[in-house]
């Protein structure tokens, strides 16, 4: 009946519909689905999807939980475009926050401003540190950089449990695995008086900024982009891609763990065993989501963001089952992805054949 | 458009009217951990939400968000609630202690309940199980009934609820077979159906034929029964997935607690408090015992739940000494609640070191 072809060139108005076409496809799936759950369809993707748009405290909360989503994100694309697949954000993200959090506790109740940058330095270090074993691995024995940094993730996880359940465990907890809450100079201060939003989502934004520029201003992006899609070519202008690897890997991780160092000294305010709640892996999804695009990713970040946010609120004031929010927002990434299709080939009538 | 809007609005101040007539229901909201299906700690907390509903009927409205992650979503959580016209709220896992301690601040006129933590306010209550007094009289059945004397534990963190639960079923245990003893897995999860299962494999194989678990799925039991050995279900009632191996189970029976605080609030009586209620207030429950336990042992066990809930008997009762040998508890001494609450060690004789 039909069939697909290749496009070669891809329109600008296609692009710009597919997204559109992928949230109203969620919408009527989803719709459906709440529907069959005994929901009101309408309501139920009102709530969800339009009503914390319209809630100003909601709103900011998107921005808190988009934010580290959105570094994460920023990070990994540029490895992705250069074809260095780091899927151990995750890890990156637990050792930023611990090696930042560890820096915060040693210097307990020790009042000045230069405790917080010496917190997210210490932050970017461990997240960066962690991502060179992959790094040094790959470069050094040829390991696969998917599995490396993916196994240091359970690494990082019991590594952090450890920390928490013995030196950094907080003396006046009857023994709980947590630290202290942090004292005020290492905690980020809050911009909008009232809310959660913290200097954190300043630095993402300003992030996506610099990231664009990298990405098409700078010959590191060229580079990035020319290993990608090119590594013969590559080679021949010149780029190291040894050492690219390391940078590109190392950037993730620093990435990475600045956002797990925000998340301590912002909304959390403690190092616990329930830190990583799978906001490195999430990012990957922006990342492709954002189509490897700083501006992209921050879209894709803020609509994961409202889904997650959404959904809560449909929980409580609906009675929609959590598993029901996870089907919503599977909907929603297939539905995006299969409209790619559209970007990459069209839709034309199948020719009729001899056979 | 504009007449639509002020006949939306007038329908609206018509149906705010109407409610505010009729009693106010309390609004009654709750924050779980895991799934309400994980039939073990959240569903039990669901159950207890459930009887609410049906002691009050129309003077109550529940709700409840599910799997809430410990950590900066449940704060957000619980403000949405409590923003939401929410007069009573539990978080029911102790990850969400400074979330919540933060959002009661916020909220002085809504009232707050914490299970399982130690901060406190003027509109923040904590509540908990004596969980040990029940680990205690499976760990009598266990110790019993084992023929390998090696009871398998799989344990979620170790936090001093857990160790605590630990040693109180290493006593009950040791108290009838001298010669048996535990194998510890720390599975760092709550809820985690494939890791608990690898668990119980893992023990299975080291020997143990008696599991126990302190972990809220019901894969362990599922294991068992596949394995033909026993085990004790944990929070609720799971013998519907080992109708052979479950010997008993621990369940957490938060009815009364949370019928009794609502009852409160209904009242106005409503006040912070730190409730820690053991077998004799209900909050300690056993599933059915298995007609596979023996009578002796059977009647030995319920002799023991008497006991406790008599409050003749206290599972930590000296002489006690902690795992290196130096001494805790002297002969007929009883355990403080300070002690118990922070517990951080294995009694002697169980192997194994607490990671930490």
């Amino acid at each position: 009946m039909f069939r697909l072809e290749p496009r070669a060139v891809t329109p600008v108005w296609i692009t710009a519909v597919t997204p559109l076409l992928a949230v109203l496809a969620t919408m009527i799936a989803g719709g459906i689905l709440f529907a069959l759950l005994g929901k009101d369809p309408f309501e139920t993707i009102r709530v969800i999807f339009v009503a914390p748009l319209g809630d100003p405290y909601s709103r900011t909360e998107m921005l808190i939980k988009a934010a580290p989503l959105v570094l994460i994100a920023l990070g990994l694309s540029f490895g992705f475009r250069a074809g260095i697949w780091n899927i151990g954000a995750e890890g990156q993200y637990v050792m930023g926050a611990l090696a930042g959090g560890a820096v915060g506790l040693a210097f307990w109740n020790v009042e000045g401003a230069w405790l917080l940058p010496l917190m997210a330095l210490a932050g970017m270090a461990g997240g960066c540190l962690w991502a060179l074993i992959p790094a040094f691995l790959k470069v050094r024995f040829n390991a696969n950089e998917i599995l490396v940094s993916l196994m240091l993730v359970y690494v990082a996880t019991l590594f952090l449990s450890a920390m928490v359940s013995g030196p950094l465990r907080d003396p006046a907890g009857f023994n709980f695995p947590q630290s202290r809450l942090l004292h005020e100079s290492a905690r980020l201060p809050i911009v909008l008086e009232g809310t959660r939003v913290h200097v954190g989502v300043l630095v993402a934004l300003i992030a996506v900024v610099v990231a664009q520029i990298v990405l098409t201003r700078h010959l590191f992006g060229f580079n990035v982009r020319l290993l990608g899609q090119a590594p013969r070519a590559a080679a021949f202008a010149g780029v190291n891609a040894k050492r690219l690897t390391v940078v590109l890997l190392g950037l993730s991780g620093a990435l990475a763990g600045l956002a797990g160092i925000f998340e301590v000294t912002g909304p959390i305010g403690q190092l616990q065993p329930s830190l990583p709640v799978g906001y490195g892996f999430t990012a990957i999804i922006v990342a492709f989501l954002g189509r490897l695009n700083p501006v992209g990713i921050l879209l894709a970040g803020m609509v994961m963001a409202l889904t997650y946010i959404g959904g809560e609120t449909a929980q409580f004031s609906l009675g929609i089952p959590a598993a029901a929010i996870s089907v919503f927002q599977g909907l929603l990434l297939f539905f995006l992805l299969a409209v790619d299709l559209l970007t990459r080939y069209r839709v034309v009538p199948a020719k009729r054949s001899g056979v | 458009m504009k007449l639509q809007g002020i006949m939306a609005a007038a329908v609206l101040a018509a149906g705010l009217g109407a409610a505010a007539q009729a009693q106010d229901p309390v609004k009654v909201g709750f924050i779980y951990v895991g799934p309400v299906g994980d039939f073990g700690w959240s569903y039990q907390h669901d159950q207890g939400r459930l009887a609410v509903e049906e002691a009050f009927g129309d003077q109550v409205e529940t709700t409840f968000v599910e799997s809430v992650p410990e950590g900066a979503d449940a704060e957000r959580v619980l403000r949405q609630m409590a923003q939401s016209g929410y007069d009573l709220i539990f978080t029911t896992s102790f990850g969400y202690m400074n979330q919540t301690v933060n959002v009661a601040k916020q909220f002085p006129d809504v009232k707050f309940e914490h299970a399982t933590g130690y901060l406190r306010a003027d509109n923040l209550a904590t509540y908990s199980s004596r969980f040990y007094e029940g680990r205690y009289v499976i760990g009598k059945i266990a110790g019993a009934m084992t023929e390998s004397n090696v009871i398998g534990y799989i344990g979620s963190y170790p936090i001093p609820e857990v160790i605590r639960g630990i040693n109180a079923a290493y006593l009950g245990a040791k108290s009838v077979n001298p010669d048996v003893q535990f194998r510890v897995v720390w599975s760092n999860t709550w809820f985690n159906p494939a890791l608990e299962g690898d668990a119980a494999k893992t023990l299975i194989e080291q020997g143990a034929d008696i599991l126990m678990q302190h972990t809220d799925s019901t894969a362990p039991m599922t294991i068992a029964e596949e394995l033909g050995i026993h085990a004790f279900g944990q929070a609720s009632d799971m013998g519907g997935f080992g109708p052979n191996a479950q010997l008993t189970g621990i369940m957490d029976d938060w009815d009364p607690y949370y019928i009794e605080r609502v009852q409160a609030v209904i009242d106005g009586t409503w006040e912070s408090t730190d409730t820690w209620g053991g077998i004799d207030t209900g909050m300690v429950e056993f599933a059915p015992f298995s007609d596979k336990i023996p009578p002796e042992v059977l009647a030995d066990a319920v002799a023991a739940k008497d006991a406790i809930a008599a409050g003749e008997l206290h599972p930590f009762t000296g002489p006690i000494n902690r795992q290196d040998g130096s001494p805790w508890l002297a002969e007929g001494e009883v355990a403080d609640d300070g002690t118990l609450l922070g517990m951080n060690f294995y009694v002697e004789g169980i192997e194994g070191v607490i990671p930490q």
